[in-house]
């Protein structure tokens, strides 16, 4: 029977939505498997979190040590390799955190390591056939890990469905005594807040957001006058701030602003995963580009292929007309 | 400040629209243009201005055919002091794991301070960076967007976190660290920038050269394999509202008014 | 009776020989102005070679013209014609300038040659000369000092303002002139009082009015003022000398030599070095201009040139939206360093990495190549090349914008800026509707006598490639037999070369010249100026290239075009001369030609037309540049072709197209104004 450990990222107490979708990715990996949960941390908001996984996981591993209070990343590989089994399948969320901690704990595990993944077709024996993107999701993959010496997985966040939590009633284990030395060589100092512009785009429920297709610096007036047209507010994906022409608070994605809007107008947006990371709470998204292959329209609710320049302004206008 | 930088050749893309082969289970090659991985670029930029500041060598590595030599020499061509080109027909279809092994070996072979990678290549694992750390026992810290590498025996990074914040983290040397973009901004290399290292001798090793079993490393040692490419079937995608454009702008002013969007 | 006693034989105090001073005077003049030339000429002598002493009658006729015949300056008008009274008076006067000097030492010498009429009909116009000179001098120090206009202001950025030298040069002048008359009517005057003699004098000269004031005045006033003038005048007139190469005067100096040697050839770009073969690039340890001596002595003696009148920087487009640019300050920034790093004496200075130390990078990115400032400047200097030479400087360096990084790396890559594939160049061609009628030959497989060259821009930009399919309908229709590189074709590499990126522009001709001549034509047509400009003055060995533009008004000429009476007689047309059609090739009349042919159009006329055509906002490469500006170079010229009352823009460059269309969306002029490429507009009305 194949063991899989799901290791949750949290924050004030509160675990991230990747949690709850641990659950699918471990269905599809082998139904009959056992899973578990690893909570790492300190004090109450680690006992929030380890409490509020016993809805979802039968079993829940809790970690407390004053050393990870912060995920120092060297820091909670350190500790997992002495708590999860050599033949395990381990998953964590393919995030910052993940991506920091995962390769590494995979080499110590010796076991098999395979990242970003967006999809599970199973076991056959001792391997396991996964899908993952490739060229910044330009293509997609099919890869094969042998497990039999257990597996590392970073799991891409929103790929899988989130489970409802319940009442699984699950037992808490605390193991806080097996981290063993935690000692490492990299001292976590503080966290440097991203600059808070003049606008908060997580408080708008319609977004108007660009990306590459806006093409100049001048034309992001065009998305202006939309947005104004639509009561909203102009975000953007990250090529926008890379070229300063909005302030980095404006940006949707991982690397920016996580956003819950009711609509998001994808304006010239492809929609890279890094980017789509920072939009949740499933908004009626509308996607408008004038490639109809771009990513995006996979996962918009409406799509609309026209260059955006030529677009927006006829869309502003039907609407002032209203 | 001796300062090791994993590079990798790649299909560049910024300039390839990606196809299928007709098979439908690889990628098109015939028309793919390669070159540096992008966050490669901007770490050797990041060595090379460290280096300028705080005096040292940089030297460039990667794992490949003899095309790859072509990556090396443009970033030497930027600044990098020496190139190593690691290959031998034993390293084909090597896993993260199997890079990180490799270059394991090549960072033993020398006495560096700093190692760098990219954040991530072509793959989008980010997985050799950390890999290299562990295999090396050494402290690790990826999506680096800012270094100060002023002081002694430690230097002080940022990590580009969730929410674009930023984790400072102060890290022991020896380290590795993976790099972010726009961590700075990448000199311009040209045509007459590449020829002129263009006879700059590569030292090219092999597994033997390295003291590695073949065995260990490329397909056979590889516990994770990609099988195949492809598009996947874009099924549940968006509805595509079409016709003229006052057509279209009608339909979505309804869905909008629908959904709370106006 | 005596007669007054001129200087040479003056004696102060009536011991010490006036003449010895009259001597003095000159030896130290001369020699310090040797000294001062030998110093200001050390730079020369260490800068790039330069090759200008081609085309001797261009060059010959370049001096008549425009240095002596000050052709450029009436372009603006009282300035100039100013300008005007005030050299040809330096000219005159110089021959009196010379005599006087020599009449300190002896008495009443005249020229060879000056003695009879000649000299009588020679100080008639002289005493006129100095008199309008003064005038001349006056009205320039009011509106220097005054008025004021706008474009001798010194921004803030660039330093002191400049007027307090120009009116001190105006004041020498003044004094040259004042002196020089009063000297000669106080000889008329004191030998009218001891003779009665009537001497002739242009009537209202200066002279005339001085002699006229003078008449009865005592004798010994007459007399001192006779020497006292004299010397104020010699004086001045050494002193002035010296001035000159202190300052924006050096171009009374300069300004013969640097017409001379002035740009004969438009459109080219000058070599990396002169003298070194394009197969031997790699050899040089540098490229183009990092350090002051990296520039050739002729722009060097640019710098010395400069007479600050600002008429560059008044043409200059990326001036007038904002942008960190003024040619002028190019120059003025330049010439000041010169100054520094070469002083009068003492230890020569080496100069630092100049985009750092005095220009910026955004300063030097900034520039469209137009040629606007060149065409403007009186004195020949040149912009474009030094523009060029500091960028390959900064490429060389690694010093390019990342905004410009990826063009060139797809151009490297792929031979097209946008990193599209090779395979989809001949695209264009696919187009359901074209395709159905017309079928387009790859000259890879057929032949066929003319090539069209289509260029990036044409082959990828989904809304330009319409230019490529009017190009080759009119083209068919005027039955030229034509074919296309396709996937041979690489981008010309015109902005490229321009950007400084020399190597990848070497790359990209040699393929194209190899693809030009494996296909055998022996004509090439473009419809993109920028690719016409670069094949025609860069490329070398080519058959003959034309712009669509000429293949049509040389068709509708001979007949074998016939066009239709216009299609929207109720509309006005205006014409913007492409930079790379007009001013670099001086293609100004083919276009409009072609135009006028259409029965019933009615075509008005920009201001700012012909070689004084606006920039519509630079093309290639600049479309990817993202400079610092407050206003685009498009608005503006829309708003110019909006004024002229024109509803539709016509251009001929598929660059001015894209820039003029984002500009009236900018202006929001959608729906009062259109643009319209030449190729459209003549394809619509195909009969």
């Amino acid at each position: 029977m194949t063991q899989i450990f799901a290791y949750i990222p949290h924050q004030n107490g509160v675990a991230e939505d990747i949690a709850m979708e641990y659950p699918a990715a471990a269905q599809k990996i082998d139904a009959s498997a056992s899973l578990t949960a690893i909570v790492t941390g300190s004090g109450a908001d680690l006992d929030a979190v380890v409490n509020e996984m016993t809805s979802i996981y039968s079993e829940v591993i809790k970690i407390d040590n004053a050393d990870l209070a912060y995920p120092n990343a060297e820091v909670v590989r350190k500790a997992l390799v002495n708590i999860i089994p050599g033949d395990a399948v381990f998953l964590t969320a393919h995030n910052t955190l993940g991506m920091d901690m995962a390769p590494g704990l995979s080499v110590k595990m010796d076991s098999a390591y395979a990242a970003d993944i967006v999809d599970i077709e199973g076991i056959e024996g001792s391997t396991l056939k996964m899908i993952r993107q490739e060229l910044g999701g330009a293509v997609s993959t099919h890869v094969e890990s042998d497990i039999s010496n257990g597996a590392v997985l970073t799991i891409r966040p929103g790929s899988f469905a989130p489970v409802e939590g319940g009442s699984a009633g699950g037992s808490i284990t605390d193991k806080s005594s097996d981290a063993g030395d935690l000692s490492v060589k990299r001292k976590f100092l503080e966290i440097v807040e991203a600059e808070v512009g003049d606008v908060d785009i997580t408080k708008s429920d319609v977004l108007v957001s660009i990306g590459r297709g806006i093409e100049d610096e001048e034309n992001i007036e065009i998305a202006q006058e939309l947005a104004e047209a639509m009561g909203a507010v102009v975000s953007c994906s990250r090529p926008i701030v890379d070229a300063k022409w909005l302030e980095k608070s404006r940006q949707v994605g991982t690397s920016g602003q996580t956003v819950k809007p009711k609509v998001y107008m994808a304006m010239g947006i492809s929609g890279s995963f890094q980017h789509l990371g920072g939009v949740k709470g499933n908004p009626f998204i509308v996607a408008v580009n004038k490639n109809p292959k771009a990513p995006i329209f996979q996962v918009a609710d409406v799509g609309i292929v026209e260059d955006i320049l030529d677009f927006m302004p006829e869309l502003t206008e039907s609407i002032q007309d209203l | 400040m001796e300062i090791l930088v994993c590079v990798k050749r790649v299909p560049d893309t910024a300039e390839n629209e990606f196809e299928l082969n007709s098979a439908g289970n690889d990628l098109d090659r015939d028309d793919l243009v390669y070159s540096v991985n992008e966050w490669d670029n901007y770490a050797v930029e990041e060595a090379i201005q460290i280096v300028d500041k705080v005096g040292g060598n940089v030297t460039v590595v990667t794992v490949g055919d003899d095309e790859s030599e072509e990556v090396l020499r443009r970033e030497m061509a930027m600044g990098a002091n020496d190139g190593v080109l690691l290959c031998d027909d034993a390293f084909e279809g090597s896993d993260g794991k199997g890079i990180a092994a490799l270059l394991k070996a090549e960072v033993e072979k020398g006495n560096y301070d700093l190692i760098f990678t990219g954040a991530q290549a072509d793959e989008g694992a980010g997985q050799v960076g950390g890999m290299l750390a562990a295999m090396l026992d050494l402290p690790y810290a990826s999506l680096v967007n800012k270094i100060d590498a002023s002081d002694g025996g430690t230097i002080t990074v940022g990590r580009e976190i969730e929410g674009g914040n930023q984790e400072m983290n102060e890290i022991e040397l020896p380290c590795v660290i993976s790099i972010q973009t726009g961590i700075n901004e990448p000199r311009y290399v040209g045509i007459r920038g590449i020829r002129k290292v263009a006879k700059v001798e590569i030292p090219v090793k092999g597994a033997s050269d390295l003291g590695i079993d073949g065995g260990s490393v490329g397909d056979a040692g590889a516990k994770t394999k990609r099988v195949d490419y492809f598009v996947p079937d874009l099924g549940d995608g968006a509805e595509m509202l079409e016709g003229s454009t006052e057509e279209i702008i009608e339909q979505l002013i309804e869905k909008l008014k629908a959904k709370g969007g106006l | 009776m005596t007669s007054i006693i001129g200087p040479a034989s003056f004696k102060f105090f009536g011991i010490f020989p006036a003449a010895i001073l009259s001597l003095i005077i000159p030896i130290i003049g001369v020699g310090y102005f040797a000294y001062i030339i030998a110093r200001r000429l050390a730079p020369l002598v260490r800068s790039a070679p330069d090759s200008r002493f081609d085309n001797p009658i261009a060059r010959a006729r370049n001096l008549i013209v425009v240095c002596l015949g000050q052709i450029r300056q009436p372009r603006y008008m009282l300035a100039g014609v100013l300008h005007i009274f005030i050299f040809a008076g330096f000219l005159i006067l110089s021959i009196r300038s010379t005599s006087l000097v020599v009449i300190g030492f002896s008495d009443g010498f005249v020229l060879p040659g000056f003695g009879g009429a000649i000299g009588s009909i020679y100080n008639f116009f002289k005493d006129y000369a100095a008199t309008f000179v003064l005038i001349a001098c006056i009205v320039a120090a009011v509106r220097r000092g005054i008025f004021k206009p706008a474009r001798y202001a010194v921004p803030e950025k660039y330093g002191k303002d400049h007027t307090a030298e120009a009116v001190f040069v105006l004041g020498i002048i003044s004094t040259l002139m004042i002196s020089e008359s009063l000297f000669e009517a106080s000889e008329i005057a004191y030998a009218y009082q001891q003779t009665g003699e009537v001497h002739f004098l242009a009537p209202l000269s200066l002279v005339w009015i001085f002699k006229s004031m003078l008449s009865g005045a005592p004798l010994g006033f007459l007399q001192g003022l006779h020497v006292f003038t004299y010397y104020i005048h010699d004086f001045a007139f050494f002193f002035f000398l010296c001035f000159l190469p202190m300052g924006k005067h050096f171009h009374v100096i300069t300004s013969f030599p640097n017409v001379l040697f002035m740009r004969v050839k438009t459109g080219n770009i000058k070599p990396v070095a002169h003298g070194v073969a394009e197969d031997q690039l790699d050899d040089l340890e540098s490229f183009g201009v990092k350090y002051l001596e990296d520039f050739t002595w002729k722009h060097m003696l640019d710098f010395y040139s400069c007479a600050d009148c600002g008429r560059c920087s008044d043409q200059c487009p990326a001036n007038a939206v904002g942008r960190p640019l003024s040619p002028r300050f190019i120059t003025i920034k330049a010439r000041d360093l010169m100054f520094k790093n070469y002083p009068l004496s003492g230890e020569i200075y080496k100069s630092n990495l100049l985009v750092e130390d005095i220009y910026s990078e955004d300063e030097i990115w900034s520039c469209t190549t137009c040629g606007a400032c060149e065409q403007e400047c009186p004195l020949g200097i040149e912009y474009i090349d030094k523009m060029v030479d500091l960028r390959r400087g900064m490429v060389d360096e690694g010093m390019v914008p990342q905004s410009l990084q990826k063009p060139l790396k797809a151009l490297e890559k792929r031979g097209n800026p946008y990193g599209k594939m090779e395979k989809k160049r001949a695209d264009w061609a696919k187009d359901k509707e074209f395709k159905a009628e017309y079928t387009i030959k790859d000259l890879a497989k057929d032949e066929a006598d003319t090539l069209y060259f289509v260029d990036s821009i044409t082959s990828y930009d989904d809304n330009i490639q319409e230019i490529a399919r009017r190009t080759s309908i009119i083209l068919q229709k005027a039955d030229v037999d034509f074919g296309i590189l396709g996937k041979q074709e690489k981008d010309s590499g015109a902005e490229v070369l321009r950007f400084g990126e020399e190597m990848l522009f070497q790359d990209l001709k040699e393929q194209n010249i190899e693809a030009i001549e494996e296909s055998g034509v022996k004509n090439i047509v473009t419809a993109d100026p920028h690719a016409y400009n670069v094949l025609k003055n860069d490329y070398k060995g080519l058959p003959e290239v034309k712009h669509i533009s000429q293949v049509v008004a040389q068709k509708v000429a001979s007949g074998a075009l016939e066009l239709k009476p216009c299609q929207a007689p109720d509309k006005v047309y205006v014409y913007h001369d492409p930079c790379y059609l007009g001013r670099h090739n001086s293609v100004y009349e083919d276009p409009r030609k072609v135009l006028d042919a259409i029965d019933g159009l009615t075509r008005v006329e920009l201001e700012k037309s012909r070689d004084r055509s606006f920039c519509c906002g630079g093309g290639g490469l600049m479309l990817f540049y993202e400079p610092e500006e407050e206003t685009r170079m498009g608005v503006l010229r829309v708003n110019m072709a909006a004024e002229a009352g024109a509803n539709v823009i016509v251009t001929a460059c598929p660059f001015c197209l894209v820039n003029i269309q984002d500009a009236i969306k900018v202006a929001g002029k959608e729906g009062e104004i259109e643009a319209l490429d030449f190729t459209e507009l003549v394809e619509q009305h195909l009969a």
